[in-house]
C-alpha cells in the first residue's frame, strides 16, 4: 500500500513539475560541465586578479558542450551537406525509437498500480523472440517482418505475463520478480549466444548471424541513415496505448486498478486477470523494443542488445508522467541525450558521464517536486484528496 | 529545527566562500606577449612540433578509466599526443553500449576531422568496418580483433589494421610461475564474460600450470578453468561490477585458492580486495602492470606479477605510421602482439618474491617460446 502511495505522489501534481525538472538538471549539468573543464579550473585560480577570464572560461564551456549537444542531436548546422545537417536528428528518433516503447510499455503498469521494473528482461525476451524468427525462417518480407515483429510482441508479453501470473496467483510483489526476471533473461540470453541457437557458425564472440533480409524493418531514409521502420510502429503504439488506456474498458479496467484495487474488486473487476492482462500489454510493448533493436538498429543478438534501455525507460515513464505523449516527448529527450552525447565529447571533450548525471538528475528532481517547487518559486499545488 | 539548519547552512556557506576566495587569490599568468618574451625558446619549440594530424579513439563499455584494457590502449594516445604533437579526440562509451552507440561514436569522430580511428575491442568490430567503408580517405584501426563480412566470412580492409594479442604465451609464463608459488596447491581464474580475448589468458594460464606439473610431478588445480569446455568456465557476467569479482573471489579463496588471475578488466579490484582480507592470498593483474596503476595501490604488495599487453606501444606505433605515412591496413599487416616482438610479456617480480630459481626457468621457457621450441596453443596458432 504504502508502495502505491508513493507511486500515486509522484505522478500527482503539476504537469509543469517535470519540464522544470529538466531546466533544472540542464542547470546542474551546466555547473558540472564548467567545474570539470581545465581552462575554468585553471582561470578561477587567479580569479581576483583577472575575473573576466573565469567568467569567459565558463561560458565557453558550457555554451560549447550544449551547442555540440543541440548539434549532435537536432541539428548539425556545421555540416557540410544537407545530409549531414538532418542526420543527428534521425539519429535521436532512431535512439528514442526503443525507449519510448518501453516506456509506453511501463505507463501502461505504472498507471494501473504495478511497479514494472522488468523492461530490461522484456526487451531481452522479444529480441530473443524477434531474432528466433529473423533467424530462422526465410518467408517472403510482407510476411516475415511482421510476424518477427509480433513474435517480439509475443516474447516481451509471456515474460511480463509471467510476472503478472505470479503476483495474480502468489501474490508475488512485482518489483522484486521483475529486477530478477531481468538478470535471468541477460543469462538467458548470454547462454544461447553461446550455443547453435543463436550463436552464427565459425563465430567464436557471442554474436548472431544478422537477421534475414526479408525480416528486417525496412530503413526510412535510405543508406547513410539509421532511421528505420521501428520509428512508425513505435508513434502508432502511442496512439494505440492513448485509445488503450484513456478509450477502451480494459483500460478503465487497468485505471480503476491503479486508483485503488480493492475498489476495482468492488466493481466487480477481475483483479487477478487484470495483473496478467497489464503484465503481459507492458512486456509486450518492451518487447516490440527489442524487436526494434534486433530487426531495426542492431540487425543481429549480442549480449548487448537491450543497452540500459529498459532503465531508461523508466526515467520516461516518469518524466512522462504515464501519459503516452507526454512518454513520447520524454523519449525523444532521452533519445536527444544519447545521440548528443557523443559529439559533445568528441567535439568538446566533455565526460560522457555528465548525460548521465543530467538524466539522473532529471529522476532526482521528478522525485522531489517539493524541491523543484521551492527552486523555481512555483506555487504549491491545491491538497487533492486520495 | 529550521533555525538550527539555517545558521548550519549559513556556516557551510560560508566556509565554502572562503575557499573559494581564498582558492582565488593566486596571480594572473603573465599576457601572452610578455610570456613569449620570457621563455621563447620552449613556446617555439612546440609550435613546431605541432603536426597536422588528429588520431581518435573509441572505448568499449569498460571506458577509459577501467585501469585495464581500455587504458592502456587510450595512454598510447595520450603519448602520441604530447610526443608527435598530434591533435586527439576520444569517445567513451557508458555501460551497455549498442552496436549503433558505437557506429554514432565513430562517425562522429570521423565528422570532427580524425586522420585515424582506433576502436578498442572486439565489440566495435562491425562499427569499424562500416565506418571504414563508408569512409576509404580515413584510416582505421582495431584492438582485439579482425574483420568479417556479415555471414562472418573474413573481411580485409586497406584502410584498416587489425591489433590482436596472442596473450596465451605470456599467460602461460604467469602459470607457470602461479603453480610455483602456490602453497596451497591450488590456483583460480575467472573471465568477465567468456569472450575469445578473455578465454586465452585463462587456457594459457592453464596450460603455463598443466606444463609445471608434467614437469615437476606436481597435482596444482587451477578452479575457473576445470573441463575443456571453455563456455562454462567462470565469469562474472559483465566488465563494470567489481563487487562480483569480489564475491567469486572469496568463493575460490573459500575453496583453497591462493592466486587468482581476474580476467575481467575493473571488475579484478574486486580480487585485489578480497586479497586484503585473507592471508596469504595473491592476485595477477592483467592488460597492464597493475603494480604501478593507482586503482591497485591498496593491494599492490599482494600482485604476484601481471600479464601485459602492450597496447600503448602498439596505439603509438600506428599513429606514427600514420603521421608518417608508412600506415599499412588489411589483414596481410595485422599486428598479433607476442613474446617474440614484445607485445605481450609478464611484468617484473615486484614485492612478492618470486620461488629460488624461478626467475630463470621463466627465462629459458621464453626463449623457447619465441624459438618455436615450445608451443603455447592459441587461436592464433591454428
Amino acid at each position: 500500500m504504502k508502495q502505491q502511495n508513493l507511486i500515486r505522489e509522484i505522478f500527482s501534481g503539476n504537469a509543469v513539475i517535470p519540464i522544470f525538472a529538466v531546466v533544472a538538471s540542464f542547470l546542474f549539468g551546466g555547473i558540472l560541465i564548467a567545474f570539470a573543464n581545465e581552462e575554468v579550473q585553471e582561470a578561477s585560480g587567479y580569479f581576483f586578479s583577472r575575473p573576466g577570464d573565469t567568467i569567459s572560461a565558463v561560458l565557453n564551456s558550457v555554451v560549447g558542450a550544449y551547442d555540440a549537444l543541440f548539434r549532435g542531436s537536432i541539428f548539425n548546422y556545421q555540416a557540410s551537406t544537407a545530409q549531414g545537417m538532418i542526420k543527428p536528428l534521425t539519429e535521436t528518433l532512431a535512439f528514442a525509437t526503443p525507449i519510448t516503447l518501453a516506456g509506453l510499455g511501463l505507463a501502461v503498469s505504472f498507471r494501473s498500480g504495478l511497479f514494472n521494473i522488468g523492461a530490461q528482461g522484456q526487451i531481452i525476451f522479444g529480441a530473443m523472440f524477434a531474432g528466433y524468427v529473423g533467424l530462422s525462417f526465410e518467408l517472403p518480407f510482407l510476411i516475415h517482418m511482421p510476424m518477427a515483429v509480433l513474435a517480439g510482441l509475443l516474447g516481451g508479453a509471456l515474460w511480463g505475463g509471467l510476472v503478472g501470473l505470479l503476483k495474480a496467483t502468489t501474490g508475488a510483489n512485482e518489483v522484486v520478480v521483475t529486477i530478477m526476471f531481468n538478470y535471468v533473461a541477460l543469462l538467458l540470453l548470454t547462454y544461447l549466444l553461446k550455443t547453435p541457437v543463436f550463436q552464427a557458425p565459425n563465430q567464436v564472440n557471442p554474436i548472431s548471424s544478422p537477421v534475414a533480409e526479408s525480416s528486417r524493418l525496412p530503413g526510412i531514409l535510405g543508406d547513410g541513415f539509421r532511421l528505420h521502420f521501428g520509428l512508425i510502429i513505435m508513434l502508432a503504439m502511442v496512439v494505440a496505448v492513448w485509445w488503450l488506456m484513456h478509450r477502451s474498458s480494459i483500460g478503465f479496467q487497468f485505471r480503476a486498478l491503479g486508483y485503488n484495487p480493492s475498489a476495482a474488486r468492488t466493481a466487480g473487476i477481475n483483479i487477478p486477470l487484470t495483473y496478467i492482462l497489464v503484465m503481459a500489454v507492458s512486456g509486450g510493448l518492451a518487447g516490440m523494443a527489442g524487436a526494434s533493436q534486433v530487426l531495426g538498429a542492431d540487425r543481429q543478438l549480442t549480449v548487448g542488445i537491450s543497452a540500459t534501455f529498459g532503465f531508461d525507460a523508466i526515467t520516461v515513464a516518469l518524466l512522462g508522467r504515464n501519459n503516452p505523449f507526454g512518454v513520447l516527448a520524454a523519449g525523444l529527450l532521452f533519445g536527444g541525450l544519447r545521440s548528443g552525447a557523443v559529439l559533445m565529447q568528441a567535439n568538446q571533450g566533455v565526460p560522457v558521464d555528465i548525460v548521465l548525471v543530467v538524466q539522473s538528475t532529471i529522476v532526482l528532481f521528478i522525485a522531489a517536486p517539493p524541491l523543484v517547487r521551492s527552486l523555481f518559486r512555483l506555487p504549491k499545488p491545491k491538497a487533492v484528496q486520495a | 529545527m529550521s533555525t538550527i539548519s539555517r545558521k548550519a547552512i549559513k556556516g557551510i556557506a560560508l566556509s565554502a566562500a572562503s575557499a573559494l576566495v581564498l582558492a582565488g587569490c593566486a596571480a594572473a599568468p603573465e599576457d601572452e606577449e610578455s610570456a613569449e618574451g620570457t621563455d621563447s625558446g620552449t613556446s617555439e619549440e612546440t609550435e613546431t612540433e605541432t603536426v597536422d594530424y588528429k588520431a581518435c579513439m573509441v572505448s568499449d563499455e569498460g571506458g577509459f578509466d577501467d585501469a585495464s584494457f581500455n587504458e592502456e590502449a587510450f595512454n598510447g594516445l595520450q603519448r602520441a599526443e604530447s610526443e608527435l604533437g598530434i591533435e586527439t579526440a576520444e569517445v567513451e562509451s557508458n555501460t551497455g553500449a549498442t552496436l549503433t552507440e558505437y557506429s554514432s561514436a565513430i562517425d562522429s569522430l570521423v565528422g570532427e576531422g580524425c586522420d585515424m580511428v582506433f576502436g578498442v575491442g572486439f565489440a566495435l568490430a562491425t562499427a569499424v568496418r562500416d565506418a571504414a567503408l563508408a569512409n576509404p580517405d580515413t584510416d582505421f584501426a582495431l584492438i582485439d580483433s579482425s574483420l568479417s563480412n556479415d555471414d562472418f566470412s573474413p573481411l580485409s580492409l586497406e584502410n584498416v589494421k587489425p591489433i590482436q594479442y596472442d596473450t596465451a604465451e605470456a599467460a602461460f609464463l604467469a602459470g607457470y610461475l602461479a603453480a610455483a608459488t602456490t602453497e596451497t596447491g591450488t590456483l583460480a581464474t575467472y573471465g568477465g564474460q567468456l569472450f575469445p580475448t578473455v578465454t586465452i589468458f585463462m587456457d594459457g594460464f592453464k596450460q603455463g600450470v598443466e606444463y609445471y606439473n608434467a614437469e615437476n610431478g606436481t597435482e596444482v588445480e587451477v578452479l575457473g578453468a576445470t573441463g575443456d569446455d571453455q563456455a562454462s568456465w567462470s565469469n562474472t557476467g559483465d566488465f563494470s561490477d567489481i563487487a562480483k569479482g569480489k564475491n567469486l573471489s572469496e568463493q575460490f579463496i573459500d575453496q583453497g585458492a591462493d592466486i587468482i588471475l581476474p580476467v575481467a578488466g575493473p571488475v579484478g579490484q574486486g580480487t585485489g580486495q578480497a586479497s586484503l582480507d585473507s592471508e596469504g592470498v595473491k592476485l595477477i593483474g592483467v592488460d597492464s602492470d597493475w603494480y604501478n596503476l593507482e586503482a591497485h595501490e591498496e593491494y599492490k604488495q599482494n600482485i604476484l606479477t601481471s600479464i601485459e599487453k602492450k597496447m600503448s606501444d602498439a596505439v603509438f606505433n600506428v599513429i606514427q605510421s600514420g603521421v608518417d605515412g608508412t600506415f599499412t591496413g588489411g589483414d596481410e599487416n595485422q599486428y598479433v602482439g607476442n613474446l617474440a616482438n614484445g607485445g605481450v610479456r609478464i611484468s617484473p617480480e615486484h614485492e612478492v618474491a618470486y620461488p629460488d630459481g624461478i626467475q630463470a626457468e621463466l627465462d629459458a621457457l621464453t626463449d623457447q617460446i619465441i624459438s618455436g621450441e615450445l608451443v603455447v596453443n592459441s587461436l592464433y596458432k591454428n
